[in-house]
């Protein structure tokens, strides 16, 4: 098929209508897994929509995994502009969450605003210095950082557990955690709120971090279109030699890229340690930083796709543990395939219907327009 | 005695240790050279972990077992092959698509089909694997070091392990001895060229992903049917991207690769020994922290410090024929 010219493409077909008819494939080939799993899919999907819109916990649920969905989205976006492929996500949030605690247990002698400050601070220090490693050892040794990302997660995940055991467990309880943080520390949840409202609902873990992960968006828009850094960092990962003959330094910016993406995985530990546990719990990070990855593709790497993303795969999740809940087959782990697919779908295969898309819709709007 | 037993012991765990590593670097070989990035070594090693135990579960022989193991890694070989260099999507995002893939697929369907979290049916003999002693092993054990070496050391491993290690002069023999072996390296090194030269650079990827398919199956299998005797939940346990990182440091090359392989395994053997273990000024190392060691490992030989990789020339870009 004879490609057409990308300047006569409306953006709402390569933008919504691609990414659109890509999910639906995906979720197509998810449904087959959940057949031959041996559950129906139609009562799936039922149970999906009732699991994260059809009452109010559920769909504070939804925008609490939305809230991960966005850190973890915009780190993998961030480092992805820069074509780094950060799949380390998960250990940086993992090290961000020891940064959120380590400060907030430290400093709560201090009032509870500059608390909450300098924790986050922590969290995205914790999480860029474990991204760091990565990157220079990328910049400098060409170590690629697919590789060394995924080690840095297993050993994230051994030096947690280990602290956890050994370190800084709270040693009054069976299980490897740490103790609490005092309460005032805790971020006001989305129960809270509601109870301002006369609303009362049980127990509800959406919390404040919800307004910080639109404020991380609002964060990543400015810094990659709108800065200096950030046009220097897309020209790297666009064309390095060229980047490189008009003087900019790859070198600087690999590692800008990835520090500033492990420090919003980071973040995520804010949400689950100020907002959820409020206290480190070994394996917290569950998979979050793998499924940015998908978030971040479907997104196409911007941030206000990168809501959306993350809001589906929130209904995903929420709704999908309905699901586990009322379906014996299903695991959670289906939900994880259904992640691979909608990766393979929105990322690797994105170009399987596009020119056939794009072609059918200019041709289309040529017809009206010599009409 | 008991120090000579321990050496022993030591080398035939690390030769039984790093043999997914080196069916997985073959196979890692076999896609790059060809130009094709491959990170989904690890995906699909799980995958044949699965498939052959599911397969020998079902039909009561490991071989069959490994059959399907094989259909199954070749399928998803293919399927990176389509999308990256059919479709031409992004070879990384490819591999990481199917690793998680699988990841979620393996354990969601052992946890519908047999409901025990993510494990599969435990194999009774007749379904797994066992043990190769070699000829005159037993009677040969007491002639010192000769004896060692041969019974203790090289007899009674798994098939898989002497299939390994015979890959590895095969690999070599396939990539710089043969024709095939020329192409495949300039299809990685300088598509174009190839291409002029009338020989098509799509079919040669795909050759060499379905060989790359084969091989890693052999990694698989070897997990659970051969040294488990079932599939659980994440089985591979980053060894797929451990290979990688031997082949590269190897240089793509089967020789050095099986070097940085064994040096895993070694690691990895030792890092078992030494759980529980006080040490002399040192102490106990939590084991945590011992566990960790291969990663770390993987980082340090990553850094290289023996010069930078280089990489197949073509390496991660799809081909693009001229109109």
């Amino acid at each position: 098929m004879a490609p057409v010219d990308k300047s006569k493409v409306p953006w709402w077909v390569s933008n919504l209508i691609v990414p659109l008819v890509n999910l639906t494939l995906a979720l197509l080939v998810s449904g087959l897994f959940i057949f031959i799993a041996g559950e129906n899919p139609y009562e799936a999907v039922r149970l999906i929509i009732y699991g994260s819109f059809g009452y109010i916990e559920g769909f504070a649920y939804t925008l609490y995994y939305t809230t991960n969905f966005i850190f973890t989205g915009l780190a993998f976006a961030v480092a992805f502009h820069c074509r780094l492929f950060n799949i380390g996500g998960e250990g940086q949030a993992y090290i961000g969450g020891l940064g959120v605690f380590l400060v907030a247990i430290n400093f709560s002698f201090l009032p509870i605003p500059i608390v909450w400050i300098l924790s986050i601070a922590g969290a995205v220090v914790f999480g860029a210095a474990w991204a760091f490693i990565p990157a220079y050892l990328q910049a400098t040794r060409g170590s690629h950082v697919v590789i060394t990302t995924i080690m840095f997660n297993f050993i994230a995940a051994s030096l947690m557990v280990f602290l956890l055991v050994d370190v800084i467990r709270d040693t009054t309880q069976m299980g490897p955690h740490t103790v609490a943080l005092p309460k005032e520390q805790w971020f006001p949840s989305f129960k809270d709120f509601a109870g301002l409202f006369g609303i009362k609902i049980r127990y509800s873990p959406l919390n404040i971090s919800f307004l910080l992960a639109i404020l991380a968006s609002v964060f990543v828009w400015f810094l990659v279109w709108k800065t200096r850094w950030g046009y220097e960092m897309r020209a790297v990962g666009h064309n390095t030699q060229a980047a490189i003959y008009a003087g900019i330094s790859p070198y600087k910016n690999i590692i800008i890229a990835m520090c500033i993406s492990g420090g919003l995985a980071g973040l995520l530990g804010v949400n689950e340690i100020l907002g959820v546990h409020h206290k480190i719990v070994a394996g917290f990070p569950a998979g979050y930083g793998f499924t940015g990855i998908a978030v971040a593709l479907m997104g196409r790497n911007h941030p206000i796709g990168i809501f959306p993303a993350a809001f589906l795969f929130g209904i995903l999740y929420q709704g999908g543990s309905e699901v586990t809940f009322d379906m014996p087959n299903i695991t959670r782990y289906m939900f994880v395939a259904v992640q691979g697919v909608i990766i393979l779908f929105s990322g690797a295969l994105e170009n399987l219907f596009r020119p056939q898309i794009e072609s059918f819709f200019v041709n289309r709007l040529n017809i009206k327009a010599s009409a | 005695m008991e120090f000579l037993y321990d050496i022993a012991s030591l080398i035939n765990s690390t030769l039984r240790i790093s043999t997914p590593l080196v069916f997985a670097a073959m196979a890692g070989i076999f896609a790059e050279r060809s130009g094709v990035i491959d990170f989904s070594l690890e995906g699909k090693m799980l995958m044949a972990a699965f498939v052959a135990a599911v397969g020998s579960y079902f039909l009561g022989n490991p071989w069959l077992g490994l059959l399907l193991a094989i259909i199954a890694c070749v399928s998803l070989s293919m399927l990176h092959g389509f999308a990256s260099v059919t479709y031409k999507g992004d070879q990384v995002v490819s591999c990481v698509a199917i690793n998680i893939l699988i990841i979620g697929l393996t354990t969601a369907l052992a946890a519908a089909w047999f409901g025990q979290a993510g494990l599969t049916p435990t194999l009774n003999e007749d379904q797994r694997f066992l043990e190769v002693n070699l000829p005159f092993a037993e009677s040969l054990r007491d002639i010192p070091i000769v004896g060692t070496i041969y019974s203790d050391i090289l007899s009674g491993h798994y098939i898989f392990v002497y299939l390994a290690y015979l890959s590895v002069p095969l690999v070599f023999w396939v990539v710089f001895k043969t024709s095939f072996g020329l192409r495949l390296r300039a299809v990685g090194e300088n598509p174009s060229a190839v291409d002029t030269a009338g020989i098509n650079v799509f079919a040669m990827r795909y050759k060499a992903l379905a060989i790359n398919g084969v091989l890693i199956a052999f990694a698989g299998a070897h997990l659970s049917t051969a040294v488990n005797a079932n599939f659980f939940r994440e089985m591979s346990a980053g060894r797929g991207y451990l290979a990688l990182a031997a082949m590269i440091f190897g240089k793509w090359h089967p020789k050095t690769a099986l070097v940085a392989c064994l040096l895993f395994g070694f690691t990895d053997a030792l890092q078992i020994r030494l759980q529980g273990v006080e040490l002399p000024a040192i102490g106990e190392i939590p084991v945590q922290l011992i566990q960790a060691i291969p990663y770390v490992l993987t980082v340090v030989l990553l850094a290289g410090f023996v010069g930078k990789a280089i990489a197949p020339n073509a390496i991660g870009q799809p081909y693009i024929k001229e109109r």
